[in-house]
């Protein structure tokens, strides 16, 4: 019997991996295109935040999830605007600037909430678990892998696709090669400043994705600051992922566990442990995780420095 | 950034005019700077206020008008500004080093916490003691979970942006744990600690409102601080390392003894003004203590381009900032949160207006 237990705890314990992983793949994805293009987005808390609020506001008012998603990409895409015009364009430091998105993330959700939803006391219909034919009957497996939400499955595509923009095609070689040696690029006559504002869309337009999920898809309400560390978590991920797409993709699963771990821990009260100590796993495992990943030698070389023509 | 002196042989009369110019402008620029991305970011709050159907013109009146009513609201104003100017001042250290720590938040909760554990626990100390302890305590816990950080950047190159952060969030929850647990007051259905012995209190300078002597220790820390960075040897070679560790290197200056003074110096000023929060206005340890004073040094620091006499200013406004977005919520209804829009701005607007610069003022190159 207690076999029985231990192996549907495991199952509940990876479907809510992946689960709670969904929002740390799009950001982290979205934020390897970012710096692999040489720009360092520490505002990816703040556009996930734009992304919760603009989701939960469209899909409140107009009962689409569909709706919310699109509103919460357009947000997202202002918000890298933003950032974009300020780093790239006015070549300020990237660092404050993205402390200063993240400080108008939390505001303007917080002010916007407040202003209009305050009194709006029911949340939203999330978005519901999808079965698939046959393979979610499966025993163990099924309801873990083939029993999610679109969001969630909507990972995998994500990742096949920024691993194929990024390798094969010449957007992505150029992308990369911004990042490295953005001189070269200019030299051959293409826009340094017009691939990093690319870089920095597709990043902030998938950091606001990550951010709609916690609110159309996870908790059915939008709570002032809901992305509690995720956008910073993410940006320890792809270091710890060494800049790739496919590790983002893994290291937020590794993540996703630790979050799943907090919860289901903090729902068995036979441990003699404070309920604290879950909740701080995940933030202690990103710390853990930068101790890790001593070599860095695969940093693009010119990550925060801004492009200057001589 | 620290101007260099032109030392080129060029033309005498442009030199002499260029000089003029910058004698006359220079201090003007200083100020003039923050005060457009302050007014900028005023407008943008104002213009977001009116936008979503408040009434701008009486919320900026009720705002302009309570917060300096009296003695009172005055001495509420610096007993916000105390922290703000001491987790500013600390800032413009660390990021003159070019050490990115967005951790002050995390800093302050850690020297509550010793504060708190210090200030509950003796007996028969004389306030003269004990005071200076609960300070020294704070300070100390402050700088040791900064130190956490800076090790981690020294030996582990792990980024002190992220692991700042990740310390703030673990400070907080192990607030949250203490007041819950081990500090709890029994009888106290609220989490709470204890209160503190009567003789770590801080003093308060004008009774009968509760400004404490927090105040005058942070202004004393700003002329110190300044005085470290721009005029000593180790200051200089702090600021070398932020501008370029690899200059500073080839100069002989230790980067990793630079970043450890500078995060530790940081997170001191951070926990003190938490050792400050508990033993002169709240006396008890809470859940929230703070209500994001780490952030808003942040702001505090760049608005006054990191520079910890310019912090006392900038700490000023945003204490005013903070009283004035008080009372718009309680009689306007306007949500408090407002304050980080605007500081938000604010940031964006210094970084805006620092790329006009007068050509004039250049130093010839």
């Amino acid at each position: 019997m207690e076999d029985v237990a231990s192996l549907s705890f495991l199952a509940a314990t990876i479907a809510a991996s992946w689960r709670l992983a969904a929002p740390l793949i799009f950001a982290s994805i979205g934020e390897v295109f970012s710096e692999r293009a040489g720009v360092l987005n520490i505002g990816l808390e703040g556009v996930m935040l734009a992304g919760a609020f603009a989701g939960f506001a469209a899909a409140f008012t107009s009962g689409s999830i569909l709706l919310g998603v699109a509103a919460a990409i357009t947000a997202g895409v202002l918000v890298g605007l933003l950032f974009a015009f300020f780093t790239i364009t006015i070549k300020a430091d990237q660092i404050v600037v993205g402390a200063a998105i993240n400080l108008l993330g939390l505001g303007l959700t917080a002010f916007l909430f407040r202003a209009y939803f305050s009194s709006a006391g029911k949340g939203i219909e999330i978005a519901k678990p999808v079965d698939l034919p046959w393979l979610s009957d499966l025993p163990f497996f099924g309801e873990a892998f083939f029993r999610q939400n679109a969001f969630v499955y909507s990972t995998l595509p994500v990742a096949a696709l920024a691993v194929f923009v990024l390798y094969r095609t010449s957007f992505g070689l150029t992308l990369r090669a911004v990042g490295e040696h953005p001189k070269a690029v200019d030299v051959s006559g293409r826009s340094v400043a017009l691939y990093r504002y690319g870089a920095v869309l597709i990043c902030s337009a998938l950091a606001a994705l990550g951010g709609a999920f916690l609110t159309l898809a996870h908790s059915n309400q939008f709570v002032e600051g809901i992305s509690s560390g995720r956008g910073f978590i993410a940006l320890a991920v792809v270091v710890f992922a060494r800049w790739s797409p496919i590790g983002a993709f893994i290291v937020s699963l590794l993540f996703g566990v630790f979050y799943a771990l907090q919860l289901q821990l903090q729902a068995q009260p036979v441990l003699f442990l404070p309920y604290q100590l879950f909740q701080a796993l995940p933030y202690v495992m990103t710390i853990a995780a930068l101790i890790l990943v001593r070599n860095r030698v695969d940093t693009p070389s010119m990550l925060g420095v801004a492009y200057k023509k001589s | 950034m620290a101007n260099s002196e032109s030392g080129q042989p060029l033309a005498v009369v442009p030199q002499v005019y260029g000089a003029l110019w910058r004698g006359l402008l220079g201090p003007l620029r200083t100020i003039i700077q923050p005060a457009a991305a302050v007014i900028v970011a005023l407008a943008c709050g104002a213009g977001l206020l009116a936008f979503n159907g408040y009434e701008a013109r009486a919320v900026i009146d009720v705002m302009v008008l309570g917060v300096f009513q009296d003695t009172r609201s005055i001495a509420e104003i610096l007993l916000k500004a105390t922290p703000l100017i001491l987790i500013g001042v600390g800032l413009c250290v660390a990021f003159r080093c070019s050490i990115w720590n967005i951790g002050a938040e995390g800093q302050f909760y850690a020297g509550a916490i010793a504060a708190t554990a210090v200030g509950v626990s003796f007996d028969g100390l004389t306030a003269w003691i004990y005071v200076p302890l609960v300070m020294l305590a704070g300070a100390l816990a402050g700088a040791a979970w900064a130190a956490i950080a800076g090790l981690l950047k020294v030996y582990f190159r792990a980024s002190e942006i992220v692991t700042t952060i990740m310390l703030n969030y673990i400070a907080i929850i192990m607030t949250s744990y203490l007041v819950t647990g081990p500090l709890r007051d029994a009888p106290a259905a609220y989490p709470q600690s204890a209160r503190l012995v009567q003789e770590a209190w801080m003093p308060r300078i004008l009774p009968p409102t509760r400004l404490h002597i927090g105040i005058l220790v942070a202004l004393a820390l700003a002329v110190v601080m300044y005085v470290f960075l721009f005029r000593s040897t180790r200051g200089y070679a702090l600021r070398v390392v932020g501008i370029s560790p690899d200059a500073a290197r080839y100069a002989g200056i230790s980067v990793p003894r630079n970043i450890m003074l500078s995060i530790c110096l940081s997170g001191s000023m951070a926990g003190l003004a938490g050792a400050f929060e508990i033993a002169g206005v709240t006396r008890r340890l809470f859940q929230s203590i703070s209500p994001g004073y780490g952030f808003e040094g942040i702001a505090v620091a760049l608005l006054a381009n990191n520079n910890p006499i310019g912090a006392v200013f900038s700490g000023l406004l945003f204490a005013i900032l903070r009283s004035g977005s008080e009372l718009m919520q309680i009689t306007a209804q306007v949500p408090q949160v407002l304050v980080l829009v605007i500081q938000g701005i604010v940031i964006l607007s210094v970084v805006g207006f620092a790329v006009l610069r007068i050509p004039s003022m250049r130093p010839s190159e």
